[in-house]
């Protein structure tokens, strides 16, 4: 464990960050930036400290086990650092039905890491994660901020040599729907109706 | 639906996309290069809807003239937007919040996604008019963690809106002030609960509270505030424009509108469809998505937490309506129909939306932490290897049973009605896997190439 004194404090050269965050509030609501505080420092080390959490809680006025207790409900702060790449593999039912189990077990197979760890050069870590919103358009993985959507086998390994090489693609971002480029669903109506129910039938 | 001889055609109600006379309205920009950008929001009628409600309208008219769309909250529970307006005390000083519950968690939701990352001015106008129409200085989006593109584009949009004079103290000229803030959660399907939510916009936990008191008398910082969905925010600004009785021209009589319809699962085409109320599941599953890719036995409705129907003619000429899916035993919800394939087996279907819930529950209250959060994913693993019983079946069936209307907020609802109605419908399936010590159906590689 390092002593907490010998690591240089994060919001301290930050004055006009705190100061605009906690003006998003009104003062009688100053514990309202806590969450921001948390994600200022999570996207930075990508991990919460102790050192950080203590930190926290005295901008906002509250005791350091407060800010951990926020900290600790919710499923994207860390207390240990996640990878470079932090996978975060939907496994919800829609994506489920389109393939995300087989997706994660490819990933834990390619990366010889599962659910919840960090490789030991902290590159990739895996996460399980519920519905991401991204129903019609799954199977989807987040990677650290970025959707990657509709990632078939094909893409998956695409996706994962690009960031070996330590190259983020853009996100793949996609629609499907009323906004599937050139095949808009207006035409869709005219020539509905050829599909019965029959073939669906259980 | 008497439709007499006499009867003009141009009076009958708008219940399908095929009808003439409809128009996509909301989700007309979704996918447009550029289209989340202030100049093209503008160039394309953007605020005037707000305009007119500002300096035209008083808030009581903004109101009733909602009222008058009959136009229902979209996150869900369905309860009329105007009526919910009114419920705000009177005007006494203190400030009044307006919050837009963006924490679109439910699975099979995706719609509030494609409008914030897409056409973000669409739903700062449509706030603009609800904190006027209920008298509130201050808006704040509580935008789900994992929604990152969205939470920039609507900050982005935030700081173009401001910098036009059209939010701040004069707003839109009209000596009218409005701002708006972005919270961003942190991953918990359980702060989409409204009380949930304040909680954790007030940097707590994201328990649910009690109610009463309600949100309108005792919100968030203990403030009278209003809590609406993305696209009930998103509707007001087309009520505004077009006016009450266009909204009230579609749908059927306990459901007007125009709304976001979403469909996963294997289709042809997956994805959000805007439709006027009244059109039937067919219409979206067939007509639009193209229909199923592989036989299917079932849908959900409107998101997972709501009772899965089996795939029937009868359940696909249902009409999407707040009344009907309360007839058939289900729910509307958010509108996210999941199609379930004959091959998925069902137990193995449910064990995933009830680890979901298991994984969401927040712990507070007995019933959901022991039960939804413990026992049932617990049998369902049982199940699952193998090792059930007749005996498992009927306990599971009582504890579900059992749940409802114990829990302290909806979550344990949400869980056991879907399942009630797994084994209602598909009981053979779980049968056969006590029976038999493996499924009914076997497949379990999904993944496409």
């Amino acid at each position: 464990m390092v002593e907490l004194d010998t690591i240089p404090p994060f919001f301290a050269d930050k004055r006009a960050l705190v100061g605009e965050i906690l003006g998003r509030y009104p003062e009688y609501g100053r514990r309202s930036a806590v969450m921001p505080l948390l994600w200022e420092v999570q996207r930075a080390e990508r991990h919460v400290s102790e050192a950080r959490v203590a930190e926290i809680a005295e901008i906002v006025g509250i005791h350091p086990t407060e800010v951990k207790g926020v900290m600790s409900f919710y499923s994207e702060y860390h207390g240990e650092p996640v990878g470079r790449y932090h996978l975060q593999v939907c496994s919800t039912l829609s994506c489920s039905l389109a393939g995300s189990d087989q997706l994660y077990d490819h990933l834990v197979e390619k990366l010889g890491i599962v659910n919840g760890e960090t490789d030991r050069e902290g590159r990739f870590s895996i996460q399980k994660v519920e519905c991401l919103g991204s129903c019609g358009t799954g199977p989807v993985l987040q990677v650290n901020d970025v959707y990657y959507e509709r990632v078939g086998r094909a893409r998956c390994d695409q996706l994962l040599e690009a960031l070996m090489r330590d190259e983020m693609p853009e996100a793949w971002r996609e629609r499907g729907g009323d906004n599937e480029g050139e095949a808009k669903a207006e035409f869709l109506l005219s020539s509905a109706g050829g599909d019965g129910a029959g073939e669906g039938e259980a | 639906m008497s439709a007499g001889a006499s009867q003009d055609l141009a009076t009958q109600p708008i219940t399908s996309r095929r009808d003439p006379r409809y128009e996509v309205v909301m989700y007309r920009h979704v996918g447009v290069e550029g289209a989340h950008t202030l100049d093209y929001y503008r160039s394309h009628g953007g605020y005037e809807a707000a305009r007119k409600a500002l300096a035209e309208m008083s808030p009581g008219q903004v109101i009733d003239e909602v009222k008058a769309s009959k136009l229902r909250g979209r996150g869900g529970a369905g309860f009329p937007t105007g009526v919910k307006w009114s419920f705000m005390p009177p005007v006494d000083g203190r400030q009044r919040l307006l919050v837009v519950n963006a924490d679109e968690s439910e699975p099979g939701s995706f719609k509030d996604r494609y409008i914030m990352e897409d056409d973000p001015h669409q739903l700062i106008e449509g706030m603009i008019i609800g904190c006027y129409a209920i008298q509130a200085t201050k808006g704040m989006i509580y935008i789900r963690g994992e929604y990152v593109k969205g939470y920039e584009r609507l900050v982005g949009a935030i700081r173009e809106a401001r910098d036009a004079g059209i939010l701040g103290r004069d707003a839109l000229g009209t000596g009218i002030e409005v701002d708006i803030t972005v919270h961003r959660g942190a991953g918990a399907y359980i702060c989409g609960e409204e009380t949930a939510l304040m909680n954790s916009l007030e940097g707590l936990r994201g328990n649910p509270r009690l109610k009463p008191p309600f949100p309108a008398q005792a919100g968030v910082y203990g403030l009278p505030t209003t809590i609406n969905n993305v696209t009930t925010m998103t509707s007001v600004v087309h009520i505004i424009t077009r006016g009450a009785a266009w909204f009230a021209s579609m749908g059927t009589d306990d459901s007007k509108g125009t709304k976001l319809y979403q469909i996963s699962g294997p289709v042809k085409r997956p994805g959000v469809y805007e439709l006027p109320m009244g059109a039937t599941f067919r219409e979206l599953i067939y007509d639009l998505a193209g229909g199923p890719k592989e036989a299917a036995k079932g849908f959900f409705p409107g998101g997972s937490s709501t009772p899965p129907l089996p795939w029937t003619d009868d359940n696909l000429d249902l009409p999407m309506t707040y009344d009907a899916m309360a007839k058939a035993g289900s729910m509307l919800g958010t509108g996210g129909v999941i199609v379930i394939p004959k091959e998925k087996d069902i137990v193995s279907a449910m064990y995933n939306v009830v680890r979901f819930y298991a994984h969401e529950s927040c712990g507070k209250c007995t019933p959901c932490r022991e039960g939804i959060a413990t026992w049932l994913p617990k049998m369902y693993q049982k199940l699952l290897a193998g090792l059930g019983t007749r005996e498992d079946l009927t306990l599971m069936e009582e504890m579900v049973r059992n749940t409802r209307g114990t829990a302290f907020c909806p979550l344990a609802d949400a869980c056991a009605m879907p399942v009630q109605a797994s084994f209602t419908w598909f009981r053979d399936e779980y049968e056969y896997l006590v029976d038999n010590g493996q499924p009914m159906y076997t497949k379990n590689d999904w993944w496409d190439a």
